[in-house]
C-alpha cells in the first residue's frame, strides 16, 4: 500500500537485534531479514520472544542492542506512523463502534461517514455502529480491532496473536480480513502458534525458541522439512523447554 | 435531642417557608462552589492528564508536592489568599477581598490540588491500558489527552465531585476572605459557625440539614447520570 512517489518500507533488516530486561536476555541477537509481498508468520513456543519481535519491529520498545531498519532507513516515528499493530487482546476506546473508527480517521483528517461505514461493512459490522464497542464480543471486538488498524491503511500491518481464544468462526472470519487486507497489497506480519492457522496464512515462517531465531524459510520447507531441533520438536508435538 | 427535633422542625420550616435569607445563602453557597470547582476541573484535569502521560525530571517530586497539596489546611489557604487580596497585598488593587470572587479563589486554590492529583490517578491507570494502542497508532499527544479524558468522564465526575464536596463544606478559607458578611459573603458553613458561636443551635443544625441535603443531591444526581450514560458507554 505504498503511496506513490514514496519508497516502500520493505525490505526490513535487523541485525543483531537484543532486547535486555532486568538482567535477563529475551531477544537474542536476531538478524532477520523479511522481502515484499510475503505473509510472514511468526511461530514459537510460548515466552520464545514472539510478541517482543513483533514490538520491537513496530518500534514500540527500544533494543539493548542492534538495530531495526524499513528500506535501509532506521526506525522512527514517521515510518511506525506507515505501519499498524492489532494486539492479542483488543485494546477499543470506551465508545462506540463507530466512534472508534471516527477516531483513528479523525488522527488523519478524514472522517466521514461514508469512509468509516465502508471500514465498518468491509469487517462485517455496520449494524453494531451505535453500540458500545466493547459490549461487542471478543471476536468482533478483534474484527473491530483489526478494521481500526486497517482504516490507517498501513503498509506493514503486524498481528500479535490476535485469533487467541475465540471460537473458529471468528478466526476464519479475522483470516479472511487479513487475507484480504494481504491481497490489497500490505505486507503482514502475523504471531500465531497455531499450525493450523500457519498452514492456513504462511507464505513463510520465521521460528523463534528462547529469544533466538532458530528457522526461516518459506512455509512449504518449514512445515515439511524443518532443519532446527527446535522447529522439529515443535512440529512434533514434544514439549520444548 | 430536642435540639435536633428543633432542627428538624426548623429545616423543614425554612425550606418549604421559602425563606428569603435562606435561599440567598445557598444560592451564593452553590454559586461558590460550583463556580470554584468548574475552574479547578479546567486547571486540574489538564495537568492530572499531563502528569499521567508525561515523564520528565522531577515528575516524581512534583507528584509528592501535588498530594501533599490535597491536605492543604483552609485557614492557610484563606490566609494567604488573604494577605494577597488586602489592600497592602500584590492584588490588593483589584478589590476583591470580601466577595464571592476571593472566596472561589480561595476555593480553587484548595480543590485544584484534589482534582489533578485523582485524576491522574485515573487517567495513568486508563494511560497505561491505552498506550501502546496509541504508540501504535501514532495518536498526537494533545488527541491522546483529549480521548483519555472523554473515556474516563465518568471516573473524572467522581474526582469533580470529591472536590465540590470540600469546596461546599469548607469554611476556614472563605470565613478568612469573605468575611460572613450577611447578603454579600454569608454561605451555608459560615453561617453555621456564626449561629453555633451565637448559641442558636436549632437554626446551626437546622441549616446544616439543608447542607448535608444539597450534598447527597448533588451526588444522588450525578450517580444517576453516571448509571445511565455510563449503561450506554458500557465502561
Amino acid at each position: 500500500m505504498s503511496e506513490p512517489g514514496r519508497s516502500s518500507l520493505l525490505p526490513l533488516h535487523t541485525k543483531g537485534l537484543t532486547l535486555d530486561y532486568d538482567g535477563a536476555r529475551y531477544i537474542n541477537a536476531i538478524d532477520l531479514t523479511l522481502q515484499t509481498e510475503k505473509l510472514t508468520v511468526v511461530m514459537g513456543p510460548n515466552g520464545a520472544g514472539k510478541s517482543l519481535l513483533l514490538r520491537l519491529l513496530h518500534g514500540l520498545i527500544p533494543p539493548t542492542m542492534g538495530q531495526v531498519c524499513w528500506n535501509n532507513i532506521p526506525m522512527s516515528d514517521a515510518i511506525r506512523q506507515r505501519q499498524a499493530m492489532v494486539f492479542q487482546r483488543p485494546v477499543l476506546l470506551r465508545r462506540s463502534v463507530a466512534a472508534n473508527i471516527d477516531f483513528v480517521l479523525g488522527i488523519k483528517g478524514e472522517a466521514k461517514r461514508d469512509r468509516r461505514d465502508e471500514i465498518l461493512d468491509n469487517v462485517g459490522l455496520l449494524d453494531f455502529a451505535r453500540q458500545p464497542a466493547r459490549s461487542l464480543s471478543v471476536g468482533e471486538q478483534q474484527r473491530l480491532a483489526l478494521a481500526r488498524a486497517l482504516a490507517t491503511e498501513p503498509e506493514v500491518l503486524f498481528l500479535d496473536e490476535p485469533t487467541a481464544s475465540l471460537d473458529p468462526a471468528s478466526v476464519l472470519a479475522i483470516e479472511q480480513i487479513v487475507t484480504r487486507a494481504h491481497q490489497n497489497g500490505t505486507r503482514i506480519i502475523f504471531v500465531t502458534h497455531e499450525l493450523g492457522q500457519a498452514r492456513r496464512l504462511a507464505d513463510e515462517v520465521v521460528f523463534l525458541h528462547r529469544g533466538q531465531l532458530t528457522e526461516h524459510s518459506s512455509a512449504s520447507t518449514f512445515f515439511n522439512d524443518p532443519t532446527s531441533e527446535a522447529a522439529k520438536a515443535y512440529l512434533e508435538g514434544r514439549i520444548l523447554l | 435531642m430536642q435540639d435536633f427535633t428543633q432542627a428538624f422542625v426548623l429545616a423543614f420550616e425554612l425550606v418549604f417557608s421559602g425563606d428569603a435569607d435562606l435561599i440567598e445563602i445557598i444560592v451564593l453557597s452553590l454559586r461558590v462552589s460550583l463556580t470554584a470547582m468548574v475552574v479547578a476541573c479546567v486547571l486540574g484535569l489538564p495537568l492530572g492528564a499531563i502528569l499521567a502521560i508525561t515523564r520528565f525530571p522531577g515528575r516524581g517530586p512534583a507528584l509528592v508536592v501535588l498530594n501533599a497539596l490535597m491536605g492543604l489546611p483552609p485557614v492557610v489557604v484563606g490566609l494567604i489568599v488573604y494577605l494577597h487580596l488586602s489592600r497592602a497585598g500584590p492584588m490588593g488593587s483589584f478589590g476583591l477581598l470580601y466577595t464571592p470572587t476571593a472566596m472561589i479563589i480561595a476555593q480553587v486554590i484548595l480543590i485544584m490540588p484534589i482534582i489533578a492529583a485523582l485524576s491522574r490517578q485515573v487517567l495513568e491507570d486508563l494511560n497505561n491500558e491505552y498506550a501502546e494502542q496509541f504508540r501504535s497508532l501514532s495518536v498526537p499527544r494533545h488527541a491522546a489527552i483529549q480521548a483519555l479524558i472523554w473515556d474516563a468522564r465518568f471516573s473524572l465526575m467522581t474526582v469533580a465531585l470529591a472536590g465540590f464536596g470540600r469546596a461546599i463544606a469548607e469554611v476556614g478559607a472563605v470565613i478568612i476572605v469573605g468575611g460572613n458578611i450577611d447578603h454579600l459573603t454569608r454561605v451555608m458553613t459560615t453561617a453555621i459557625a456564626l449561629e453555633t458561636s451565637k448559641g442558636d443551635l436549632p437554626l446551626a443544625l437546622a441549616l446544616g440539614l439543608v447542607l448535608l441535603t444539597i450534598a447527597f443531591a448533588v451526588n444522588a444526581a450525578v450517580m444517576s447520570l453516571r448509571l445511565t450514560t455510563g449503561r450506554y458507554a458500557n465502561v
